[in-house]
């Protein structure tokens, strides 16, 4: 295939469905430029009032951990369960805590 | 050679109902068997607008223009959801279109039937999108989490293709004697072609095996279209229509339909590329790619001019 015939670089869209909630995931477009990703990112995902807001960025804009290292990255956590409400006792009859 | 330890972590994962997601280890063949079921699924939606667009300038009304564009439209729309589902198994759009026009990569047969009548935009929208949501409907259960998301979105825009499709059957069904005609006749030949569209039987469906393990697929062929067929049978009596199955028959045991045997030499000639309108749907989009060279080429220069501009300032 020529220079010409390709198809522009991958951006990937996020969406905010509603003012006060997250962007979210929706799923990449091709252009060349960040306008035309905008609007091809609308007209491919906002078809139905489906968002507020829209985030788009080069694909290789993003860096992404490794599932392969999923073990040691995310495993200082693991032991850690003094992070988490129930790890402590409270004493008997206590409300509202 | 692939090592059987991530294997069987991998069918661990599959069996457990995590899904798989891009940068996953995953067989070869589990990728590949994704690349080629996902990108014919993209493909279908794309030359699928081909047999609508004929009517879109000659709809019988400005309603019912509108309501085709914008049904038209969600399928470019599905098209890109897919290829940018396939993309993420390692190969470009580029590639996957190129497969497409050098007639690698396949399409769903269904759109090489031509589209004579208004009665065939409400066949197509009622029987096609109804056996297309069929098999989404399932597909949203895939085991690979970009298909599957896809899979989601898509579903929650079909229904108003099917819709909008038996909105028109039920309305020419009701009208003059002509238009009911009509209809039937946009009924019959669409029918075996639609439940086709499921693929061979089990018992001669080659991809079957593994796609099924894999959960790529949840439900074979031959489920799905016993699912399609015994909704759609009530459908059709409801508007005073006749499915054009004499073996068509309540089955009381089962609690299916029975029907009759489909005419497979038919459904490989198609397959094969001596349908009816093979040669016209990929020259067409072949057409429309090379017709829009100007402006890939005029995207590129301006994104090459916005570059230099952020380079100087
Ligand atoms: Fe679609
Ligand atoms: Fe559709």
């Amino acid at each position: 295939m020529s220079n010409t015939d390709n198809q522009g670089d991958v951006w990937e869209v996020f969406i905010q469905s509603k003012p006060g909630l997250p962007h979210k995931h929706a799923g990449s477009i091709h252009a060349t430029d960040k306008e035309m990703a905008l609007q091809n990112a609308r007209d491919t995902y906002t078809r139905r009032q489906e968002g507020t807001c829209l985030w788009v960025v080069p694909l290789n804009a993003i860096v992404s951990s490794m599932p392969e290292d999923n073990d040691s990255f995310f495993d200082p956590s693991d032991d850690k369960i003094y992070r988490h409400p129930t790890h402590y006792v409270m004493p008997d009859g206590a409300k509202h805590i | 050679m692939e090592d059987i330890k991530k294997l069987e972590e991998f069918q661990a994962k599959i069996d457990a109902e995590i899904k798989i997601e891009p940068k996953d280890w995953m067989p070869e063949d589990y990728r590949k068997h994704l690349q080629r079921q996902i990108s014919q699924h993209a493909h279908s939606e794309v030359i699928g607008m081909q047999p609508e667009g004929n009517w879109i300038s000659r709809a019988p009304s400005l309603r019912a223009k509108v309501v085709l564009l914008a049904k038209i439209q969600d399928e470019a729309g599905h098209g890109q959801y897919l290829y940018s589902a396939a993309e993420t198994l390692g190969k470009s759009r580029d590639e996957y279109i190129e497969e497409l026009q050098t007639e690698k990569a396949k399409y769903s047969s269904i759109f090489n039937y031509p589209t004579l009548t208004w009665a065939d935009m409400g066949a197509v929208g009622w029987l096609v999108d109804g056996a297309a949501i069929v098999n989404q409907v399932s597909l949203q259960r895939t085991s690979y989490g970009p298909y599957s998301r896809a899979m989601v979105r898509i579903c929650k825009e079909e229904s108003f293709h099917q819709r909008q499709g038996y909105e028109i059957m039920a309305h020419m069904a009701n009208g003059t004697p002509e238009q009911k005609a009509m209809a039937q006749d946009a009924l019959n030949r669409f029918w075996w072609p639609s439940i086709m569209m499921f693929g061979p039987h089990d018992s001669d469906s080659p991809n079957t095996g593994n796609a099924v393990k894999w959960k790529i697929k949840r439900e074979t062929n031959d489920e799905l279209r016993q699912k399609f067929i015994d909704k759609t049978v009530q459908q059709a009596e409801v508007i005073g229509l006749t499915i054009p199955d004499p073996d068509l028959k309540w089955n009381e045991e089962k609690g299916h339909y029975d029907f009759g045997e489909m005419d497979w030499e038919e459904f490989w000639r198609v397959v094969k590329g001596n349908g009816p309108c093979n040669k016209q749907r990929l020259n067409h989009h072949k057409k429309a790619h090379q017709d829009g060279a100007w402006v890939r080429e005029a995207a590129l220069a301006y994104a090459a001019k916005q570059k230099e501009k952020q380079l100087v300032a």
